[in-house]
């Protein structure tokens, strides 16, 4: 009977959490038309319904209705593989970001947990499967038999492949602080207020988490794999239809996570401000903090400039690399003199 | 090399606040400037009848040779178009034919939204050009 209700448990939670992510996904893409057009002085979509809210909808209809292309030269098994590997990658990470603290159902004494699994190395899970969504990306770009599209993948992997290396360099900062790779063991450790947010300790891993996480997830400042202006839209420029509204939903799934990494690491995941507010639930907490990551990343989108190529390498190889090692380094001899 | 950025934030969030500049074009529209030469319409004499006297003076001057005037003769003895057609279709809004006109019967409109799905309805007679001038005040 034990186990019924904990399978019960498992594929509630897992459909509570697919369907969220995707309804913050579609909204994302809305949020971000809608912010980018304000912050460019016009109003962005306010023509499906009121404030334009039902625009993902009517994106989504569109996107089924189009026609499904697959190139002649193109490897097409890969071909359709690559989207499917893209999303996938990018919602399974969600499997074990905690979202909240546990609650106990009225009338019973059965605990739910807010998170759809609890793993001792949730952040090696999550660096594992952010690196194969990239596959995602490379095949894709690969597959289509076409010089951009080839242009774009090899850039997504040159640049994701010598970001990451700064990325996992930097968050080593905070798993010295925390001395787990477990995220809800991370957030336990930084309750008791702002205060204690894992931010105020490592700021300089924090930066670096951002900016090698905007590299990572391709987004402005850094996204390069699509650069419009060059490439013609890069590794997706092959792809039409549910495929490529599929590349869509990944890129801005991988966006969630990001930010939802950040809160947990570096912001107390859902963890109140200050104690007295704990009455609040920590899901709002977490929802909120995410929110301020996920607005961030859509107004640096629409304030920074592409770079170029070569500065994006050289940044991450000659700046972003060495900074993080300083951290880490200064990190472990300050909490090795404080045993 | 930060403080720019940060500068450029700063600049981004304070046009995220400001209020949008977009004119919401079918529900709001910018008033055409006055000189803005639009489409033709005819002033209407005391009778309520075209002031035109079919002089024929626009359709010499039309460049694009959109005018064509049959004259005639009415029981006074007074000239008038017995057929005026403007072809919409082919007018490219020059104003010639209004500064060209000696009795001030043709005036360039304000009027810019016109579409058709054919050629027949673009062809103006001087039924047209006199409602057209509700358009115009």
């Amino acid at each position: 009977m034990q186990l019924l209700y904990l399978v019960i448990e498992i594929i509630v939670k897992c459909v509570v959490v697919f369907a969220g992510l995707m309804i913050v996904v579609a909204y994302l893409t809305w949020l971000e038309r809608k912010v980018l057009g304000h912050i460019q002085i016009r109003f962005g979509p306010n023509r499906c319904g009121p404030f334009g809210l039902l625009q993902p909808f009517s994106d989504a209809v569109k996107a089924f209705f189009k026609e499904d292309l697959v190139p002649g030269r193109a490897d097409k098994a890969i071909f359709v593989l690559a989207p499917t590997i893209s999303i996938i990658a990018a919602i399974s990470i969600f499997a074990v970001i905690p979202f909240g603290n546990q609650f106990t159902i009225p009338g019973t004494n059965w605990v739910v947990k807010l998170r759809v699994a609890d793993v001792d190395i949730g952040l090696l899970y999550i660096f594992g499967v952010a690196s194969l969504g990239e596959f995602g990306i490379i095949l894709g770009g690969w597959s289509s038999g076409n010089k951009y599209g080839l242009t774009g993948s090899l850039r997504a992997a040159a640049q994701m492949i010598s970001y990451e290396a700064a990325l996992g360099i930097a968050v080593v900062g905070v798993l010295i602080l925390s001395q787990s790779l477990r995220l809800t063991e991370i957030v336990r450790l930084q309750a008791g207020g702002i205060w204690n947010w894992n931010i105020w300790y490592q700021p300089v891993a924090f930066v670096l988490y951002l900016i090698c996480a905007l590299a990572e997830i391709n987004r402005t400042p850094f996204d390069m794999p699509e650069a419009e202006a060059e490439l013609a839209c890069g590794f997706n420029i092959e792809y039409s239809s549910m495929k490529f509204a599929l590349f869509f939903m990944a890129e801005y799934a991988h966006m969630v996570t990001v930010g939802a990494i950040a809160v947990t690491l570096f912001m107390g995941g859902w963890q109140p401000i200050i104690p007295q507010l704990s009455f609040i639930p920590g899901i709002i907490w977490f929802c909120a903090k995410l929110f301020l990551f996920l607005f961030f990343f859509i107004w640096e989108r629409g304030t920074m400039p592409r770079l170029r190529y070569d500065q994006i390498m050289k940044f991450g190889w000659k700046i972003l690399i060495p900074l993080a090692l300083i951290n880490l380094l200064v990190t472990g001899f300050i909490v090795s003199l404080r045993g | 090399m930060i403080i720019p950025l940060l500068k450029g934030l700063g600049l981004t969030l304070s046009r995220f606040f400001s209020k949008p500049i977009t004119t919401q074009y079918p529900e709001e529209k910018i008033p055409p400037a006055k000189r803005w030469r639009g489409i033709q319409y005819f002033e209407k004499d005391e009778r309520g009848k075209t002031k035109c006297v079919a002089c024929g003076l626009c359709m010499a001057v039309c460049p694009s040779q959109c005018i064509y005037i049959e004259t005639a003769e009415d029981e006074e003895g007074r000239r008038y178009p017995l057929t005026y057609e403007l072809d919409a279709s082919r007018c490219i809004f020059c104003g010639f034919c209004e500064e060209a006109c000696p009795v001030k019967a043709i005036f360039m409109g304000q009027g810019y939204e016109w579409v058709e799905t054919q050629r027949k309805p673009l062809l103006m007679t001087t039924e047209k050009l006199l409602e057209e001038k509700k358009f115009n005040p």
